[in-house]
Formats: C-alpha cells, sequence, structure tokens
C-alpha cells in the first residue's frame, strides 16, 4: 500500500490548542544535506535526487551516530521543485531502469523510494507530508511524540532537471485555475501586488529590501552546504540589486531563490534516546502549520498581515515562548518579498509592524546584535525551503562555523513557506 | 490583449454565459446577503448551497494593487511583455475582486485607487472574460 499523506486534520493549524502535548519530548539528533547542482544532467544517476536523498540521510545518521537499523519510520515531503522527468510522450525523457522507473528518485523522493533504496529494514512506519521539508517536519515531531515510531527520517529530495521550469504552453483553464490563468495571477504576482501594498500602506520602496538580499547572500557564502558557497561565490552589491532585472515589477530575479538540485535529511526521535546519541540534542517546542482561507480571488495584505500573525500565534502558543525569549530566526526568504511580515507578526527584536524595512538597514550580520535569518536562507543558499531549519540546528548546537550567532542561541523558529501556507517548528536547547 | 480561456463547468456555467451577454453576474448568499466570488457550491459563511443565486452588479469598481510581468511562463502572454497585472475591487463589496490587464492603460502607469468599468474580451475559445477600465 502506497505511503498516505497526513492530513491536515492532524496538524495544529490554529491558535487555542495550548502548549503542545509533546513539547520538549521529541529531538532532532542528527541532520545531513547532500551536494548541490544547478540542475540535474538528466544522465547520472549517481546524483539523482534519489541518490543525493540518500546521501543527506547517511549523513544525518552519521551525525547523529547511529546506524540505519535503528530508523524505524520515515516521513518525507515527496515532491520534487522543478517539474516532472517524464512521461516520455508528454517530455521526450524516457524514464530509466528500475528504481528509476516512475518519477520517484528522479524529481522527488518519497519515505517508500528510500527505505527501499537504503536498504531501511527496520523502517515499518511512513508517512508523507506535503508540500516542503517543513510540513515534513511538522509531520515527523507530531509521529514521534505519538509513539507511532520512535527514531524516523525526516527527508526532502529536490529534483531540478534540465530546462528551465514551470513553463505553461496551455491555451485553456478550467477549475480554480481559470480566475487567475487568463490574468497571468500566480504566486509572483501575488506577492509582488503585495509588497507594492506594503509600501503603500508603510511609506516604504523597494530598494530598502537590498541590505537584507544582501546579507543573505553574504549568509550563504558563510553555508558550506549551500549552493553559491559551493559553486558561485559571488559577493552581489547594492548596485547590482537595483540594476537586477524585473521578474514581476516591484519582484526582481534577486528576490527570488535559485531553484537546485539536493536533498536533505534529519533524524528526528524522543527526547531520551537523542540523549544517548553523538550529538547535543535540539528539542522540539512546537511545530505548527498555517492554512489560511482567503475571501476572495486573491490575498490582501490584510490577510497575509492576519495569517502571518497566526502563525506567530500558534508559534508562540506551543511553545510557551514569547518574542523576547526568541534567539535565531529564520523565516522563509523564497520571495524576500514577504520575508517582513514574519519578521514584524513574530516581533524579533522589537520589530513592530512597517519596521521591517528599517530594519534591515541596521546591523543585520551573523557577527552583530540583530543576526537575522542567519542561515542565508534560500535566497542565499538555493531553493530547498530548508536552510532556516538546518540552520536553527547549527546553531543551538553551537556548530554553525563562521555563522555561529554572537548573541545567545537557545532558542529557534524555523517556516516555510507563505504566510498563507507553511510549516513552523520552535526549537530549543532545553527540553524544559 | 490575447489570453487564456477558461473553461466553464458546471458551478460557473452561469458567470460565463452572463459574460457572453455583457453582464458581470456575482454569486450571492440571500441568506448572509452577502457575495463570494469566485462561486463555490457552499455559502462560505453558513455553509449552506439552497440560498446561492446569481445576482448582477453594476460592473464599477476601484484598482487595488497592482504588479507588472515581465517574465511569465505562459507561452501566449509572452509576446506582450510587460503588461500590467491588477487587483480591482468591486463597488458592492470591497472584499471581492477580480483580475484585469487594464487596457487602455499604459504599462505601470496604473492610476492606484482610481475607478475602472467592466468591459468583455473575447478569448481564443470565444469564452468572453471581465476585463476593467479606467473611467473619468
Ligand atoms: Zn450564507
Amino acid at each position: 500500500m502506497a505511503t498516505e499523506y497526513w492530513p491536515n486534520s492532524r496538524l495544529r493549524t490554529k491558535t487555542g490548542l495550548g502548549v503542545w502535548e509533546h513539547r520538549g519530548k521529541v529531538a532532532v539528533a542528527g541532520i545531513g544535506f547532500a551536494p548541490t547542482m544547478r540542475r540535474w544532467d538528466g544522465e547520472d544517476l549517481s546524483t539523482s535526487v534519489g541518490a543525493l536523498t540518500i546521501v543527506a540521510a547517511q549523513k544525518a545518521l552519521d551525525d547523529a551516530g547511529i546506524s540505519k537499523g535503528e530508523i524505524d519510520g520515515v516521513v518525507a515531503c515527496p515532491i520534487g521543485m522543478g517539474d516532472n522527468w517524464g512521461p516520455e510522450s508528454v517530455t521526450g525523457r524516457p524514464y530509466f531502469a528500475p528504481p528509476y522507473d516512475t518519477e520517484d528518485g528522479l524529481i522527488g523522493t518519497s519515505a517508500d523510494w528510500l527505505v527501499k533504496n537504503m536498504g531501511l529494514w527496520n523502517a515499518k512506519s511512513t508517512f508523507h507530508g506535503a508540500a516542503c521539508f517543513n510540513t515534513a517536519m511538522s509531520v515527523g515531531a507530531q509521529v514521534v511524540g505519538d509513539g507511532l515510531a520512535n527514531t524516523i527520517l525526516v527527508i526532502r529530495g529536490m529534483g531540478n532537471p534540465p530546462g528551465r521550469y514551470h513553463q505553461a504552453p496551455d491555451t485553456n483553464y478550467s477549475g480554480p485555475r481559470q480566475w487567475s490563468a487568463p490574468f497571468d495571477w500566480r504566486l509572483e504576482p501575488l506577492i509582488a501586488y503585495g509588497f507594492d501594498q506594503y509600501c503603500r500602506k508603510y511609506g516604504k520602496t523597494h530598494d530598502m529590501v537590498a541590505p537584507f538580499v544582501l546579507n543573505q547572500r553574504r549568509n550563504g557564502l558563510l553555508m558550506p552546504e549551500g549552493y553559491y558557497a559551493q559553486h558561485r561565490p559571488e559577493t552581489p552589491t547594492k548596485e547590482d540589486y537595483l540594476a537586477a532585472r524585473w521578474v514581476v515589477k516591484p519582484m526582481c530575479i534577486m528576490d527570488m531563490d535559485l531553484p537546485i538540485q539536493t536533498a536533505v535529511a534529519f533524524v528526528v526521535t524522543t527526547g531520551e534516546r537523542a540523549r544517548g546519541m553523538k550529538q547535543k540534542p535540539v528539542y522540539i517546542l512546537t511545530h505548527c502549520s498555517q492554512r489560511g482561507v482567503v475571501r476572495s480571488t486573491t490575498e490582501t495584505l490584510d490577510e497575509t498581515e492576519a495569517f502571518a500573525a497566526n502563525i506567530a500565534g500558534m508559534c508562540y502558543e506551543g511553545s510557551g515562548l514569547t518574542a523576547r525569549e526568541l534567539d535565531v530566526f529564520n523565516p522563509y526568504d523564497g520571495y524576500t518579498l514577504f520575508t517582513q511580515y514574519y519578521l514584524e507578526a513574530f516581533g524579533w527584536h522589537g520589530v513592530k509592524r512597517g519596521e521591517a524595512l528599517d530594519f534591515y538597514a541596521g546591523d543585520i550580520r551573523v557577527e552583530g546584535p540583530h543576526p537575522f535569518s542567519s542561515s542565508g536562507g534560500n535566497n542565499g543558499n538555493g531553493r530547498t525551503r530548508s536552510w532556516g531549519q538546518y540552520d536553527c540546528i547549527q546553531q543551538l548546537r553551537g556548530q554553525a562555523g563562521r555563522r555561529q550567532v554572537r548573541i545567545k542561541a537557545e532558542t529557534a523558529i524555523a517556516g516555510a513557506f507563505t504566510p498563507g501556507t507553511s510549516d513552523w517548528t520552535v526549537y530549543s536547547t532545553s527540553p524544559d | 490583449m490575447p489570453k487564456q480561456s477558461p473553461i466553464p463547468d458546471e458551478l460557473d456555467r452561469p458567470f460565463w454565459a452572463a459574460c457572453n451577454e455583457g453582464r458581470l453576474v456575482i454569486q450571492h448568499c440571500t441568506r448572509c446577503d452577502r457575495l463570494q466570488h469566485p462561486p463555490e457550491p457552499t455559502c462560505a459563511q453558513c455553509g449552506s448551497a439552497d440560498n446561492l443565486e446569481w445576482r448582477q452588479v453594476s460592473g464599477r469598481g476601484r484598482i487595488y494593487s497592482y504588479a507588472v510581468m515581465y517574465d511569465t511562463p505562459v507561452t501566449v502572454l509572452q509576446a506582450d511583455q510587460p503588461f500590467n497585472i491588477v487587483v480591482i475591487t468591486l463597488e458592492e463589496d470591497p472584499g471581492i475582486q477580480m483580475l484585469s490587464h487594464l487596457p487602455g492603460t499604459t504599462v505601470d502607469q496604473v492610476p492606484w485607487g482610481a475607478s475602472v468599468q467592466v468591459e468583455f474580451e473575447t478569448t481564443p475559445n470565444g469564452q468572453k472574460v471581465p476585463e476593467w477600465r479606467v473611467v473619468g
């Protein structure tokens, strides 16, 4: 039987639920990233996304100091980032011999694929969380907390096959897309127009985002696992940002993260078991998921800000933390034009509504007093939606290397994707 | 400008049929006296399917905000880049939005907050879609 998707009804999607029932009882014990590449070459199966997921998973096991026989469950976000590889009749690309005779392992990696091809003989429980690593982390935290498995791998493979992706040659649309497609309304215009609305409301301008983007890229070069550090060690300037081409004005190409191929894996286990493993445990205080519903055709700025406020409310309520107690903060930045909603909603370092872009002008370097998004995010490392989670663990262990923040690092939050639809994890060095 | 065609389905056929007659109709719950768009099988407020009707609206609205598309993945739109994508709110209920390329308005010269009037544009499969033009 194919692994089933974890239902939204079993996620924490609203405030009022109180402190998470498994607060501090679940921990991250191992983390691993595969090497990054801009795109898969379409030939070398040793760098397929499936193969890269095995690499990431082995790194996470080694990091935790455990063997694969100790893994009794796998939670995957089985969906890749790019377009599908096949079928041949559509893309002209034939599948390969097993285990590459379907999309699985070529564009994303399912829990079942990993269990089979990594030989995780003891992994009896498999679950899917879509469509993000952060969703898989929420599911994983709940799976271990509920005792459905004891020590699991949480994985996401991000396949990016050759060619520009998400091209749309369709001339007709039915269903929900018929309201938006004729006008080219997609996520990018939504974020761009929302930012335009934000600027009008608070009297801000697009160029004020530059310090944030440049700092993300700077932090990215301090992340050895990231795409830019590995392949393009560039240091863009403010002039580069201001001259960057518009994709959908006011969003420019440097506001968007670069699609890459790689894979990530975390070992998640009970706090008690984690204490017996190699690394200092990083405890999960809560997880939550935003599944916002808009009233009409698109999301208004008021709705966006309400969604972000709900996320912050769920994170703080479920963890029992306050904004003052939040040290490391890695909200999603895949479009840098929505990160301000998170910063303002969480009130990290006292930032209030309408103040985020001014905050970016201050000292947000990892060495400084306000090390915002210390991971470098997806803008600084390539599109995985998991660098924030990865950095939180490293920072709380004191293993972030040149990115290690100088401020106290005892609690952390990471999450992705949009204010309307995203999943978040709250971490602590202490289970209490 | 050329755009993709919607294909009406059971739920929204009255909306698209009205467009072809040059009328803008919006789903309305008579129990809640509330408009909703896009149409749904039930009222989002009271959950009932029994009180939904189609109400003709004035076709007047206001520009809420906009973006300018420079790099679309949609093939049929690429020749017209860059183009405006504008969010319109309806006069009867500003909580209801519709989208527009704002024909007649220069790219990136969108008058924020301006009044607009609906018109109907024929798409390749013959189905008309609502478009909006700045008035006054
Ligand atoms: Zn109703």
